[in-house]
């Protein structure tokens, strides 16, 4: 099999380019993801993608076409009304954020999914491959929807690393950052709005159901590495960027595995190994550090 | 001209009042210590006057202008547990986002703002604990970095919340140093303060504030036992005023 993967990877350049765009997409994740579990938005995220497929399908009922950065617009526009309607419930009623994420995400996503009934079940619906968007299926993506996906996870990698030290500042310390002379408000509002950008892209390969998880395994597994916000971005922008490498490849040369599942195995994985060799709070770590200290104790007789 | 001038400010809550016409000045090159009980609104003053919370109404001059956080001429020191410390990041690194202002956006940190946060950590006695994960640092440690990182906003009126809250006698003591240098260098200082006992000692000036003012100016006029007893009702129980027994 993995004889398999390399001459595909070698020699198919549609596999190149499936690899290379899941690849900045796993980057793209994993820095984002850093911010947003730090940011205690984790949920946040989960709420976006589920809210993502109402959105598609009412773009693919516009334009009765498979056009991605329509489709994906439409995605956006749910995504945002989501986080919109959870920070409006939150803010006016006495329902808490979790019941409110819960409600919004199940509403929305309940709604994508009768949307979805009624289109795969119209003369060509089934040809649509809308259904790809539940599971993922990076293999499905045409050379169009690759360079679209690339192109936005680049961009995002880029104003992640262009206000990386605004951002630090914001989470770490709104009042401050306030204080600081940072527009906070533009700074929060184009945050939500990259997180919400960083799931739509992602939702064609990993799909609407696992999303969140390609944003927060990485983000949860390079903090068991790090003390650094600096190198904890880059560690889950690398296990991202493997976990989507690895997801494409496989589901690329074994008909019929979705992507998304594939991709969250892989990056569980990377948390397992993370979560028991991280060398900075790792299970093993642990141990060592109590070991030592105990024997410390008794050797100064106490 | 005074430090901070405030005129007509009201705050609420869910439209419950918080704070009720506050007018006040503080003069420049003052300590000044803003004394009341829990619930008196403390806080609650300092982050409206610096525009963290929404006013109902009220203007606000710091030196003489209308106060915007672009002039960076205020130093924050917000209270101890309103960040999480598990933050992946270490004391260096706290105290250079005092400088974030200053850098401009997209840039890093220069190797002057470098130099000038290592500064501020040597004169707080925490050279050693540089790339100390925060989690790590005792609580009076975790404070004397929130006021490096004051410090090195190289500011002209500070704002500091409860900065005595739970330290140790080493931290409340170069708290108090840095204090007093700072007033030597012409800088104002207004901290939210808890420790009755203390005021007399650390603070020229006091405002005793209960939802609304009730009284402002030098400590030893306003440091009163009447208007402590105004200021905290039925609840001050064990104070005893500077020079007098306590008893029962």
């Amino acid at each position: 099999m993995i004889q398999e993967m390399w001459s595909s990877l070698l020699h198919q350049p549609n596999t190149q380019w499936v690899v290379l765009s899941t690849m900045l997409l796993g980057i793209a994740s994993g820095v984002l993801g850093s911010f947003a579990l730090l940011k205690k938005q984790s949920l946040i995220g989960d709420a976006v993608a589920h809210a993502a497929l109402p959105g598609i399908c009412i773009a693919y009922l516009f334009i009765g076409e498979k056009q991605l950065l329509i489709l994906l617009i439409g995605a956006t526009a749910t995504g945002l009304l989501a986080t919109y309607l959870i920070q409006l419930i939150t803010a006016t009623t006495r329902i808490k954020k979790d019941a409110a994420i819960c409600m919004v995400l199940s509403v929305f996503f309940g709604m994508g999914i009768v949307l979805l009934t009624r289109i795969t079940r119209q003369a060509d619906g089934n040809k649509s491959g809308l259904d790809n968007f539940i599971f993922g299926q990076a293999a499905a993506m045409t050379r169009n929807d690759v360079y679209t996906m690339a192109g936005v996870a680049g961009g995002l990698i880029l104003i992640a690393f262009l206000l990386f030290k605004e951002w630090k500042l914001l989470i770490f310390d709104p009042d401050f950052a306030k204080n600081s002379g940072l527009p906070v408000g533009m700074l929060e509002t184009l945050f939500s709005t990259l997180l919400v950008v960083t799931v739509v892209i992602g939702i064609q390969a990993v799909g609407v159901i696992l999303m969140a998880a390609l944003l927060i395994i990485p983000a949860i597994s390079a903090r068991y590495w790090t003390d650094r916000l600096s190198l904890m971005v880059i560690i889950a922008g690398g296990i991202g960027a493997c976990s989507g490498i690895a997801g494409a490849l496989i589901s690329t040369i074994s008909t019929g595995l979705a992507t998304g599942p594939l991709i969250v195995v892989t990056a569980a994985g990377c948390f397992v190994v993370s979560f028991t060799f991280g060398i900075k709070r790792g299970l093993i770590q642990k141990l060592t550090a109590h070991r030592i200290r105990t024997e410390r104790l008794k050797g100064e007789g106490i | 001209m005074d430090a901070l001038e405030v005129r007509n400010l009201h705050v609420a809550y869910d439209r419950k009042a918080v704070l009720e016409q506050v007018d006040m000045t503080i003069p420049k090159e003052s300590l000044t210590a803003i004394v009341g009980p829990n619930g008196a609104g403390k806080s609650t003053l300092i982050k409206a006057v610096l525009g963290m919370l929404k006013r109902s109404s009220g203007e606000i001059s710091i030196l003489g202008k209308p106060y915007n956080p672009k002039n960076r001429i205020v130093g924050y020191v917000p209270q101890r547990g309103s960040v999480d410390w598990d933050f992946p990041t270490n004391a260096l690194d706290v105290i250079l986002m005092g400088r974030y202002g200053h850098i401009g956006w997209f840039k890093r940190p220069s190797k002057q703002d470098i130099a000038m946060a290592k500064e501020a950590l040597q004169k707080l006695g925490m050279e050693e604990y540089a790339d100390r994960q925060i989690r790590q640092l005792s609580g009076g440690q975790q404070q004397r970095v929130f006021l490096a990182r004051a410090l090195v906003q190289d500011a002209e009126v500070y704002f500091m919340d409860e900065p005595f809250v739970g330290v140790d006698a080493k931290t409340e003591k170069a708290i108090i140093d840095l204090l007093r240098e700072l007033k030597q260098k012409g800088k104002t200082v207004i901290v939210v303060h808890h420790d009755l006992q203390t005021v007399p000692e650390y603070f020229d000036h006091t405002l005793l504030l209960n939802r609304t003012v009730i009284a402002n100016g030098p400590t030893e006029e306003v440091f009163t036992k009447e208007l402590l007893q105004k200021t905290y009702g039925g609840t001050l129980a064990f104070f005893t005023a500077p020079g007098e027994q306590r008893s029962g």
